[in-house]
């Protein structure tokens, strides 16, 4: 058949009609919701889902799905609820725990989840060679510390025994009071040994445990699916001793790294929820769906670092200067859709009750007079700066606008300079910046998982700050402390101590944000951003 | 001709050799490693990373481990997802970002040759301006901008098509292939009309119109084969472009394919995924332009010839 020329365009449009089919059918979130399927907007591909490999909040969410530690939280007050520990009992020095194991909890293989479990697990997770990032989750018992650097090599000597099958003994350097914070995070959920040795040994970062097919769990979902890229699929574990409890049948994690088609997902009903919304969706939201948009305070804060080791940056009535200069709320209501709140102090306000000391507020008289008493009147041979910022567009807003602030202000000149990700880490991290920008998310609810970053010589300090009594007071002092009024009193002192050397400049308080389908239930939102699966579930009558 | 294919393939291996000497060197050099992150990592945890990736070693060292590696067909552990093999990413990306590719590139065929024939019939004329002018929007429209359209007005506002996904559901592929086929299309059309024009021009073809054959019969038969020729050497470097080049739509679009994974791993510093990535790509972009040099050869009895003598 010859297709003369006016017929061809009609070919071509049949076959395109023919491969579009009769339009689209039903959406994932409707079916999801008739089978109890929840289909989630997960942010990246996780690197994986070993507990104590990886680190990040799309591979939490797996992880919390597929495995259980010893306590979880409850998600509408992030209080410790008993998980694999039915119950625990703190001596009266608050050093040593003993945690008592359900007799029901099983391994998806039918396994018992036994003390020993545990044992082996952090044994492997404080193993230098496996290389965990997240090892210092376990420094506050006894001896851990020490065996993760290599001090000592028998692990025997670590505060962690098991009394029998299900009783575990773990004790502590200092009581430190959010222990069992620690005890939800997955780095210390426990893995199954025989299924990780039957794949190499336990510090191979290479062993193909963890993949489908493989991989043993204890969590309330077992791993079904795993295309990279694409999703991945949990389903309901018949053997989790709480099933009675699960309500969702499967929750299908989806990469949506793309913000704009994340949403473009949402709204053509392809996910129930969103892990973010872009800044500048959230107004139309607001006018137009307020009911979807989901905002809630977040455990992080948006800092500036700058560097003290630096003139004329180590003289603190400049750090101080500069910091006042900043009108936070005229930056949060123009730039930042009035979405985040002005931050005064490196804690969040209302971590668990803590409210941080506030000691200085947006002055731009006492900020000018502090510079000209540093040598800079009206910024007078004041030396060019660059504000550094990793590449993103709103990180580029807010340095432009505080370089205005300062300029018109203090008259000194600042000038925005961005760095891909891991160059702008790499610069930081070798000191070489002015000022830096940086965000800290808390790893758990308490004040220290903040505050304990800016001791001395501390991984994630890169300020140069130290202050001898400053670190008397995280390292000894608090951890020590086991009333909660009097230990906050101390993270107070602490905080203000911080706060009056300015080594950091706090600007806002995150908020985290998503979109949310109405028929999903059961996940509230948090200061931690936590979701408890066993919680959620799926109203189709929405 | 094998002679021509053999010496071609030869001429590949130093290319190939360099692409990955500049690159194992290069993606060292730059600033920030694998396993620098926000948390500050402690130095025994640094030193541990570094010898389970063998990144203690010293630098010749390491190149020549990994060249021997390659050689067996072992592209390396992923230095950003642990467990899993680059060789392993690349095979799950692959047929996913071929078949884009290949629809892609038949869209841009069809629409394009069509065009650029539809064009050069009637020279100058609004036959030739509208085609002409839609393919010059199409070479100057970014696939970033024209997919998000596409997903607004089809997906969206008219609600026939899937936004994302890749064989998730009904339809999914069609807006991603469009998109990425647009600006190809653009540039057959251009070409398939250039190369029309010039062979309208020939003798042969006034000899088939003096036979007194009809005009569909004079086009069809005589004049395509000579004006797609440019169309056809062009296939396989297009092939080639759409492999490497599908990272945007594979993006806007929710595709697990391979792009991605390229583009991620330079902003991971995932050494090895990165070296994997590009000698796999620059050895397929070779091997398609030594293909479509022989396709050219093929269908060009003058060069045909040449291969005889």
């Amino acid at each position: 058949m010859i297709l003369s020329r006016s017929r061809i365009p009609v070919f071509l449009l049949s076959v395109f009609l023919v491969a579009c089919g009769g339009g689209s059918s039903e959406s994932r979130v409707v079916t999801g919701n008739q089978q109890g399927v929840l289909h989630f907007g997960n942010g990246t591909e996780p690197q994986g889902i070993d507990p104590h490999i990886v680190t990040g909040v799309p591979e939490h969410h797996i992880i919390g799905a597929l495995f259980e530690g010893l306590v979880t939280k409850n998600p509408y007050t992030l209080e410790p609820e008993p998980g694999v520990a039915e119950s625990w009992d703190i001596s009266e020095d608050g050093r040593v725990y003993t945690f008592h194991f359900r007799d029901n909890a099983r391994w998806s293989n039918g396994d018992p989840v036994v003390a020993e479990d545990f044992r082996w697990s952090w044994e492997r997770a404080l193993t230098p060679e496996l290389g965990s990032l997240y090892n210092y989750m376990f420094f506050p018992i006894l001896n851990a510390e020490a065996f993760a650097t290599g001090a000592i090599d028998d692990f025997s000597e670590v505060g962690v025994k098991v009394l029998d099958q299900l009783t575990l003994e773990v004790t502590l350097r200092e009581p430190t009071p959010f222990l069992l914070q620690l005890f939800d995070h997955y780095s210390t959920y426990p893995v199954h040994p025989a299924t990780v040795l039957a794949f190499g040994s336990p510090t191979d970062r290479f062993s193909q445990w963890s993949r489908e097919g493989n991989i043993v769990t204890n969590g309330a979902f077992i791993l079904t699916q795993w295309q990279v890229n694409s999703h991945i699929r949990v389903e309901k574990s018949p053997l989790y001793w709480d099933a009675e409890e699960v309500k969702l049948n499967a929750i299908v994690f989806y990469p949506t790294e793309n913000i704009v088609t994340e949403e473009r997902m949402f709204r053509d009903e392809q996910i129930h929820f969103t892990n973010e919304v872009a800044l500048d969706k959230v107004p139309v939201y607001r006018n137009e769906q307020p009911e979807l948009l989901e905002i809630a305070p977040y455990l992080g804060t948006y800092y500036y670092l700058i560097n003290t080791t630096r003139e004329p940056f180590n003289d603190v009535r400049v750090r101080k200067a500069l910091s006042m200069a900043i009108d936070r709320e005229l930056l949060v209501e123009t730039i930042l859709e009035n979405l985040y709140l002005p931050s005064y102090a490196l804690v969040p306000p209302g971590t668990l009750g803590y409210e941080p000391p506030i000691t200085f507020g947006y002055d731009p008289v006492q900020a000018r007079q502090l510079l000209a008493e540093a040598g800079y009147p009206g910024g007078e041979n004041f030396p060019a700066f660059d504000i550094l910022y990793n590449t993103q567009e709103n990180h580029q807003k807010i340095a432009v606008a505080i370089q205005q602030m300062w300029m018109e202000t203090l008259g000194v000149s600042a000038t925005p300079m961005n760095q891909e990700w891991k160059v702008y880490l790499d610069s930081t991290d070798n000191f070489n910046y002015s000022i830096s920008r940086r965000g800290w998310i808390g790893d758990y609810v308490d004040p220290n998982t903040f505050l304990d970053m800016m001791i001395t010589d501390g991984g994630n300090n890169k300020t140069g700050f130290s202050d001898s009594r400053y670190d008397e007071l995280i390292l000894r002092e608090a951890p020590a402390t086991l009333d909660q009024e009097k230990r906050f009193e101390l993270y107070q002192e602490a905080e203000a101590i911080l706060m009056n050397a300015m080594p950091i400049i706090p600007i806002y308080t995150y908020q985290s944000k998503h979109l949310k389908h109405p028929s999903l239930k059961g996940l509230p939102s948090n200061i931690m951003d936590y979701y408890n699966w066993k919680y959620v579930y799926l109203d189709a009558s929405q | 001709m094998w002679r021509f294919i053999g010496l071609r393939s030869l001429q590949a291996i130093p290319v190939i050799l360099a692409v990955i000497t500049v690159t194992f060197f290069l993606v060292r050099a730059a600033p920030g490693g694998p396993f620098s992150s926000e948390k500050a990592v402690s130095p025994q945890v640094q030193a541990a990373l570094e010898a389970q990736y063998r990144l203690d070693q010293p630098p010749l060292q390491q190149y020549v481990s990994y060249l021997t590696d390659l050689v067996q067909g072992n592209m390396g552990p992923s230095f950003y997802y642990p467990g899993r093999s680059v060789d392993e990413l690349i095979l799950q990306g692959l047929p996913i970002t071929a078949e884009l590719g290949l629809y892609a590139l038949l869209i841009a065929v069809i629409i394009g040759s069509f065009a650029g024939v539809i064009a050069a019939l009637k020279p100058n004329t609004m036959q030739d301006y509208v085609p002409m002018s839609l393919a010059m929007v199409g070479i100057c429209m970014p696939s970033f901008l024209l997919g998000p359209v596409l997903v607004l007005v089809f997906g969206i506002m008219l609600d026939w098509l899937p936004v994302s996904g890749w064989g998730d559901s009904y339809g999914d592929k069609i807006l991603p292939s469009i998109t990425l086929g647009a600006m190809y299309a653009a540039y057959i059309a251009r070409l398939s009309r250039s190369g029309m024009l010039e062979v309208m021009s020939q003798d042969y073809l006034r000899t088939a119109r003096a036979k007194g054959l009809p005009e569909s019969v004079v086009i069809l038969k005589h004049a395509l084969r000579g004006g797609l020729l440019p169309v056809i050497s062009y296939l396989g470097p297009a092939f080639a472009a759409l492999l490497s080049g599908s990272f945007v739509v594979e993006t806007i679009f929710q595709i697990p394919g391979l792009g991605r994974f390229y583009v991620q791993a330079a902003f991971n510093r995932d050494y090895t995924m990165i070296l994997g990535t590009t000698v796999f790509l620059s050895t397929l972009i070779v091997v398609f332009n030594l293909l479509s040099d022989i396709a050219a050869a093929w269908v060009n009895p003058r060069l045909r010839y040449q291969f005889k003598k």
